[in-house]
């Protein structure tokens, strides 16, 4: 059970204008613009669901992920995940969670995954019987046999994010936080880290968020959609309820897939 | 502590990878403490004291210093290289994880390479104890090896500050090496050759002397007080606003994210 409450957060951010007369008066004298990352944020997720965050960039998506994730400490709001605040139990709440950054690798560059595996196991304390066990069932359920004994820096990215994947499972997290887990990903690997996510969600009742830019991740995986924009959540809902707002609009067009349908809405919404 | 052996297994395994630049890099560093060695050499072969301190103890010290600074090098990289981890965002995996963060900061990042120049400072030992004319006895061995110790948990806590300004600053502030790299070049010499202020300086505020001059009169038996070989474990005070500064800082980044 996740509950974020009222959670906002202001970054200070240094603003200046081009060229080297406004750099060297910079230097002295800052101007800052204060940006709300996150606006009175709220939502709730219940045990098992499977939910898709998504929103323009920089619309404060990452920044909800490291506020759950215990990273990052809002200024003002209440967050409880699974009866934790997770900024103020970070350690005790980091065994129960498991983050993939897409586009940062946890794995070791130069040694076979496994070995990698091996230590995240001693990192969280994983005890060998259930390690073997989670080992065994992400080996089967990723195609990891191959490539466990290969060096991470020799993997393809679409195999590098499996085995990333899998590494943040080895602890049977009750949660996992997946901020865009196919960027870059070929259409083969894409298909098989949905499937995956899928089969997870069903086999271990795992709690899923996911943020994506692709709407195909969402269409094949989530039931419930979260659309955050300016700091804002604006829609809470299924892909289908939010389909059936974007066709009241006017000028909608009937056929228009699901990435235009996004876009629109986007425009539409003024993120 | 088991934990942070299983880190050096793995990261011994990725540098022997790469095992050329492994040993070319371990060779690099001891040429260049090598150049600082002839540096004390050639020192000696104009004069032949200074300060009243001869070659052989002259270069105890070096031995020392060079010892401590090269194992805080390779141990504490981590928090040497502390900007790098900021910028790649490898300390927000460090944040999920259920473990201390400095502890993982120190994992994360071992040099084995440095350990060239520990080797070196191994063989200047191996010349100087038996030269530099110390009647060794069980407590001046006690007091060397605490020297060794402690000098390398005080160059450690320099990293530390070095990587907890990071935190405010984004970019490391190269201002720290006076004190790091600088450390070790004035090291070679007892602190006393420097004068009364820098002697202070180095006692007080950031407390090299404590390992490095007055436990090393001890050795030559000049100290003035018997209690000058009991110095090295006081430098540890030093790690205290270390950690506090570190907390500091993990708790700045974890209110700003950035």
């Amino acid at each position: 059970m996740i509950e974020l409450r009222g959670i906002s957060k202001t970054y200070k951010v240094a603003r200046r204008n081009a060229g080297f007369a406004e750099a060297a008066r910079a230097l002295f004298r800052r101007e800052y613009e204060y940006v709300r990352a996150l606006d009175e944020v709220c939502f709730a997720v219940e045990t098992g669901e499977m939910v898709g965050y998504i929103g323009p960039n920089g619309a404060g998506k990452s920044s909800t992920i490291k506020v759950m994730s215990g990273i990052l400490t809002p200024d003002a709001g209440e967050c409880t995940i699974d009866g934790l605040t997770p900024w103020k139990k970070r350690r005790e709440h980091a065994r129960r969670i498991g983050v993939v950054f897409g586009q940062r690798s946890q794995l070791w560059w130069d040694v076979p995954v496994v070995d990698s595996f091996e230590l995240i196991r001693d990192i969280y304390e994983v005890d060998a019987a259930e390690y073997k066990r989670n080992l065994e069932e992400l080996t089967e359920l990723l195609e990891l046999s191959q490539i466990m004994r290969t060096p991470a820096r020799q993997l393809s990215l679409g195999q590098r994010m499996r085995c990333e994947i899998a590494a943040s499972l080895l602890h049977s997290p009750s949660i996992l936080f997946l901020d865009e887990p196919t960027i870059g990903l070929d259409a083969v690997s894409k298909l098989a880290v949905r499937a995956f996510i899928k089969e997870l969600n069903a086999r271990r009742k795992t709690t899923v968020i996911l943020t994506t830019h692709d709407m195909n991740d969402i269409t094949a995986l989530c039931e419930r959609v979260l659309l955050i924009g300016r700091g804002r959540i604006l829609f809470d809902g299924s892909f289908g309820e939010l389909r059936g707002l974007y066709r009241e609009a006017p000028g909608a067009d009937p056929n228009a897939s699901s990435e235009e349908l996004v876009a629109a809405l986007y425009k539409e919404m003024k993120i | 502590m088991r934990l942070y052996f299983k880190y050096l297994g793995i990261q011994l395994r990725c540098q022997m990878q790469h095992k050329g630049s492994f040993f070319l890099n371990m060779i690099g560093q001891a040429l260049t403490s090598l150049t600082t060695f002839l540096g004390v050499y050639f020192m000696f072969l104009r004069f032949h004291t200074v300060a009243g301190f001869t070659f052989e103890e002259v270069l105890l010290c070096f031995a020392t210093v060079l010892l401590c600074f090269s194992a805080a090098e390779c141990f504490g990289r981590g928090f040497d290289a502390f900007s790098r981890m900021l910028g790649n965002g490898q300390f927000d995996r460090i944040l999920v994880r259920p473990r201390n963060e400095a502890l993982q900061v120190l994992g994360t990042n071992v040099d084995f390479t440095r350990l060239g120049r520990f080797l070196e400072a191994l063989a200047v030992f191996a010349y100087a104890i038996p030269k530099c004319g110390v009647a060794w006895t069980w407590d001046k061995a006690a007091t060397l090896l605490m020297m060794l110790v402690c000098g390398t948990a005080v160059f450690i806590g320099l990293f530390v500050v070095y990587a907890s300004l990071c935190f405010f600053t984004t970019e490391g502030l190269e201002f720290i090496n006076i004190f790091t790299d600088g450390g070790r070049e004035f090291g070679r010499y007892p602190f006393s050759v420097y004068g009364g202020r820098v002697l202070k300086f180095f006692t007080f505020v950031v407390p090299l002397a404590l390992f490095q001059y007055y436990p090393f009169l001890y050795l030559l038996g000049r100290a003035q007080h018997w209690w000058y070989c009991l110095l090295p474990p006081i430098s540890l005070l030093f790690l205290i606003p270390c950690r506090f500064l570190w907390k500091l800082g993990v708790r700045h980044f974890r209110s700003t994210g950035s």
